[in-house]
């Protein structure tokens, strides 16, 4: 245990790594996540078509190809990006095809008569989705979208474990450098990941239950 | 997704615009391909040495044409294979075990197993890895097994769970009723039939499981990726190392994509016949799962 208090300060850093990583690159695959659903939904075949490969083709490659592609072969190709940010642009990468669909499955969520309804009074593309499709899947959508952020939050560790110095990065150094208390040090860690994914699934299940009564 | 409702079938004034912004779209995305490959076909310099462009031969040659390059690169492929069966496997029997669990008619055990399950969800698979690693001191294949399997079983127990809680009450009561026990009537009535439900989010769930044995690059497994960044390419030499990271994504997304295929093909036969017209298009098993 007293190696967890006298880390203290390292184990701080290190989660507010985690929690920069989580924040940015959760925030910027919500704005992808939400460019390529609408994409992908668009009455243009072309945009639907680009949308559909970007997701399929991202969601079938390891997130350790994708960052070891930022950390690696970006470098070697010639980018100057540093670390953090290399691993930024692989969170967002992976993470917004999962954002896309779980939207795309709120959307599919509404039953298909208050599109059908709307049409037929005359709204357009743009209108059907945005005052008629759209305020009915949000609520549908914010529990599965929860979901994508705390698996963003778990995927953070593998940025951690290939080059930047967050909570789990942290934690295999001081397990490393403390053998006779790999058991304390990592628990800690296991700790600080669960301080933020347990409350934002206790908020999903919690979202969803409410959600499902007023439907 | 031909007839969408959320547009009408286009006039001729409609499709014009469309087909133009179609190819606004094909010439934006093949701009960005052109530029990728250009940059990639630049020869560059390396520690005072120019070396030609990716799309020369000569990057490529001495990997193709090694049969000992194909053996390594079969080997790699071979142990995250097994890593994934083997954790496969585990995950069924652990999820079933923790649904079991989690559904007992006792607090005393359905509390813990709420807890435990939470805790097994909520942190990162490589921290289990890394735990397993350094604490048991396993070694690196059975941290990546052991960690897989536990992590995947927790998700793939409350996804069973999800299953018997929406089956008709009918169903455990007749099994009660036809003088079975509460575990005869579990395992007998009530998992099959979540099982075949759950299907398709069970195999989306194993496809993700595939793709996690890639951690073992980071605790030192030699899998796949491991095998081609890692070993082959110090014993190639630097120049490769583009070449092999094509392979490997190449070889990762024949594997993934035929699985997810699979499990979507599982999807569709199971759902035939119940599966309800979608604004957005056909749902996709893939969705459940998120990591």
């Amino acid at each position: 245990m007293n190696v967890v208090i006298d880390n203290l300060p390292a184990y701080l850093e290190g989660f507010g790594q985690t929690l920069s990583l989580l924040i940015i690159s959760g925030i910027a695959a919500l704005v992808l996540g939400t460019v390529v659903a609408a994409m992908r939904i668009s009455p243009i075949p072309a945009l639907s078509r680009v949308a559909a490969i970007y997701t399929e083709l991202l969601r079938n490659t390891p997130l350790t190809l994708v960052l070891i592609f930022c950390a690696i072969i970006l470098p070697y190709l010639g980018s100057e990006l540093p670390y953090f940010w290399a691993a930024i642009v692989g969170l967002t990468a992976y993470t917004s095809p999962f954002v896309a669909e779980a939207l795309r499955s709120g959307i599919n969520g509404v039953p298909i008569g208050q599109a059908e309804a709307a049409r037929s009074l005359g709204f357009g593309f743009g209108q059907t989705v945005s005052l008629v499709v759209f305020p009915q899947a949000f609520r549908m959508v914010i529990p599965p979208l929860i979901n994508v952020l705390i698996a963003l939050t778990k995927n953070t560790s593998v940025a951690g474990g290939l080059f930047v110095a967050e909570l789990f990065g942290v934690g295999r150094t001081l397990a490393n450098e403390n053998g006779n208390a790999v058991v304390a040090v990592l628990l800690a860690v296991a700790t600080f990941y669960l301080i933020i994914t347990i409350p934002l699934g206790i908020l999903a299940g919690a979202l969803e239950k409410r959600f499902a009564v007023q439907r | 997704m031909s007839a969408s409702v959320l547009f009408d079938a286009p006039g001729p004034r409609a499709r014009r615009r469309s087909r133009i912004a179609s190819a606004v779209v094909v010439v934006a995305v093949l701009a960005v391909l052109a530029w990728g490959i250009y940059i990639l076909a630049q020869p560059r310099e390396s520690g005072g040495i120019t070396l030609p462009g990716f799309f020369d031969w000569s990057r490529w040659e001495k990997l193709v044409v090694d049969p000992e390059f194909w053996g390594a690169v079969g080997r790699g492929l071979l142990n995250t294979l097994q890593a994934a069966a083997l954790a496969a496997v585990m995950a069924l029997v652990v999820g079933v075990l923790f649904a079991l669990l989690r559904t007992s008619p006792r607090k005393a055990v359905r509390i813990p197993t709420m807890i435990v399950l939470e805790f097994f969800r909520g942190m990162p698979v490589l921290l289990m890895m890394l735990f397993i690693l350094l604490a048991f001191a396993t070694g690196a294949f059975w941290a990546v097994v052991l960690a897989l399997g536990i992590y995947n079983g927790a998700l793939i127990g409350e996804a069973l769970r999800a299953g018997i809680a929406s089956l008709p009450r009918g169903q455990h009561e007749a099994g009660l009723s036809l003088g079975m026990t509460r575990l005869q009537t579990k395992m007998l009535i009530e998992f099959p039939q979540a099982f075949r439900q759950m299907l398709p989010i069970i195999v989306a769930q194993l496809v993700v499981l595939l793709k996690d044995t890639s951690l073992g690059y980071i605790v030192g497994y030699n899998e796949l990726i491991r095998t081609t960044m890692n070993n082959l390419s110090s014993f190639y030499g630097n120049r490769y190392l583009f070449s092999l990271f094509a392979i490997t994504l190449i070889i990762y997304l024949a594997v993934n994509l035929t699985l997810s295929w699979f499990a979507r093909y599982l999807a569709r036969r199971s759902m035939s016949g119940r599966a309800a017209k979608k604004i957005a298009g056909p749902a996709d098993p893939n969705d459940a799962t998120t990591e």
